[in-house]
This record gives C-alpha cells, structure tokens and sequence, in this order.
C-alpha cells in the first residue's frame, strides 16, 4: 500500500499531462510563440489552486496522513542559481518542448527518440554535480 | 467518456495538477519531478565522481514510483484515450511550423520532424534532442528546480526564488523560441 499510493499518483500525473496536451512540443511552441492561451491557464489555474489549498494547509495545520504536521520547506537563498539556471532550463524546455515529468511520460508512452532527450537531461544533471562548487549560485 | 478523449480543458487540468502537489504533501512528500534525474544518476554510481550525488537514493524511491506510475499513465492516455481532434492549435501556429519544415499535428503530440523513429538517422536531430537534454538537466538542477517544483509547487508557495526561476524559464524559451528555432530550421 504504501507504494501503491505514489504509483496511484503518478499514473494520474501522467494521464493529466497528457490529456491536457502539456507533454505535446507543439503545445509549448504555441506558448512561447503566444498564440494560445491553454497553457498559460492550466499553470494559472495550478498556481491559483496550490496557493488556496498550501494557505488552507497552513491556517488549519493540517497533519500528513502519518499525523505529522505538513511542512514545506523555503528555496534556498540565492539568486544567481536561479536566474542563470532558470534561463539554461527555459532554452532546452523550448527545444525540446518536454520539462523533465514530459520526459519520462513521453517515454513511457513509447516515443522512443525522447530517450536522447533523457540521455541528455542524466548527463547534464551528471555535469552539473561534477562543477558544482566551482559555480555561483 | 467522449469528453475524456478530447483535449482535457486548461481548467480541468490546473486544477488537478494542484490536486496531485497537494496530496502528495498530504503524504509528507514535495512536488518534484527534476530532483529524480540526480537520483537516477547516483543509482547508477555517480557517487564515485562527485559529491552531489552521495545520498541514500532510497530516501527518493517514492518519486521514482511517482516517475513510474506517469509513465504508464502516459501509456494509457496516448493508447487508449487518444482523438483525432487532439492538439488543436492556433492555425497561425500551424502555417508557421510549415514554414519551418515541421509537420503539423494532425492529432499527434509531438512532430515526426524532431520525435519520428528517423530521426536516429539524423545527426542533427539526434544533436538537438541531446543538446536540449543536456540544458534541461544543468538547468534544473543549477536553479534547484523545474516546472513542476519552481512554477507549481515554488509559486504555490510563494517562494521569491522561485519566481526569479521562472522568469528565467520564459526569458530561455523566448530566446529559443523567436532567435534559436527560425537559425536551426
């Protein structure tokens, strides 16, 4: 059971993505290129209902499903990291029109050329732990 | 059922995207698909090059069923849930990606210009995914975080930092999008 729960969650997750087409590269294109609104709505409407519902959580201390109080921990501090970062993360996102959940949906769906993607993605994760305390963060 | 097969709506889908973040912080767990690559790297012994990769990966196994269950979820949606009315876009979008040499949708998610099973003939194809690859795992894990752990869960919880990598997102994908894209096709 308790892991079933996380395979119950992530099934879902990938159904979701795909449905709502936010694995399709066409569907990110159009985004970049604002000629639809879709994705900016299903981010819209994730970010609106996360901050209701983590506030809720907050307000009423709710407990995991262990009894433990639910916390979330803040972002480290920095900026660089996160500029910089963010900025390499955007131009492989439009690329390849996959962040990394599309990747391994995508792969579990059987378009077996995002496996370079994959490759791609293992080996600059590989870089980045390799170099990491020569960058600023 | 018939609605299940067409384009789930974007206020269908945000909605259970939050859904999904919060039950799993019901389960004491956070939103974060990224943080598996490094997990996958450390598994296969990436521990012995660098120290970012020494933790006890079982700590993670629960995102890795996560990852497991989106892949099969992935599966039965493209298998068994599929319409040919999928992936409706913007025809202006449409006549753009013609210019360009890509294919349009027709019902498909992805382009057979850039995921067809030729493109492992193609070295500049290959390149591309590779290279695209590559920014999407230094990317992520240099600002701590990808879509689903900055743009949900980060904002959700209204992390400043967050913020800062999101813009980055848009500010890399519109460099790509308007200058990159138009030079490689």
């Amino acid at each position: 059971m308790r892991a079933i729960k996380y395979l119950i969650v992530g099934f879902v997750f990938g159904i979701v993505l795909t449905k709502s087409e936010a694995v399709s590269w066409y569907r990110i294109y159009e985004m970049f290129q604002f000629q639809s609104f879709h994705m900016y709505g299903i981010i819209m409407v994730a970010i609106a209902t996360g901050i209701v519902g983590l506030q809720i959580i907050k307000r009423k201390q709710l407990k995991t499903h262990k009894g433990d109080l639910i916390q979330i921990a803040d972002k480290e501090k920095g900026s660089f990291r996160y500029w910089i970062g963010g900025l390499l993360f955007g131009l492989g996102w439009a690329l390849v029109g996959a962040c990394p959940g599309p990747i391994f949906i995508l792969i579990g769906a059987g378009f077996f050329p995002v496996i370079l993607v994959l490759a791609g993605a293992l080996l600059g994760t590989f870089l980045y732990g390799l170099i990491k305390d020569k960058l600023p963060h | 059922m018939e609605v299940l097969f067409q384009t789930w709506p974007w206020y269908v889908s945000g909605f259970l995207i939050a859904a999904i973040m919060l039950t799993l912080n019901y389960f004491g767990k956070v939103f974060g698909m990224s943080s598996n690559l490094r997990t996958l790297c450390t598994i296969v012994g990436a521990g012995q090059c660098a120290d970012f990769f020494k933790f006890e990966w079982k700590t993670q196994g629960w995102n890795l069923l996560v990852l497991l269950g989106a892949m099969v979820g992935g599966y039965v949606a493209v298998h068994f849930m599929s319409d040919p009315s999928n992936v409706s876009l913007n025809p202006q979008t449409v006549e753009q990606l013609a210019q360009m040499g890509i294919d349009a949708p027709d019902g498909k998610l992805l382009p057979t210009a850039l995921f067809g099973n030729g493109v492992f003939a193609s070295p500049k194809t290959i390149a591309i995914l590779l290279i695209g690859g590559v920014l999407i795992g230094f990317g992520s894990r240099y600002a701590g975080g990808c879509t689903s752990g900055h743009a949900i869960a980060g904002m959700s919880n209204l992390q400043k930092q967050s913020l800062k990598a999101v813009i980055g997102f848009f500010v890399g994908g519109l460099v790509m999008s308007y200058f990159i894209l138009p030079l490689i096709f």
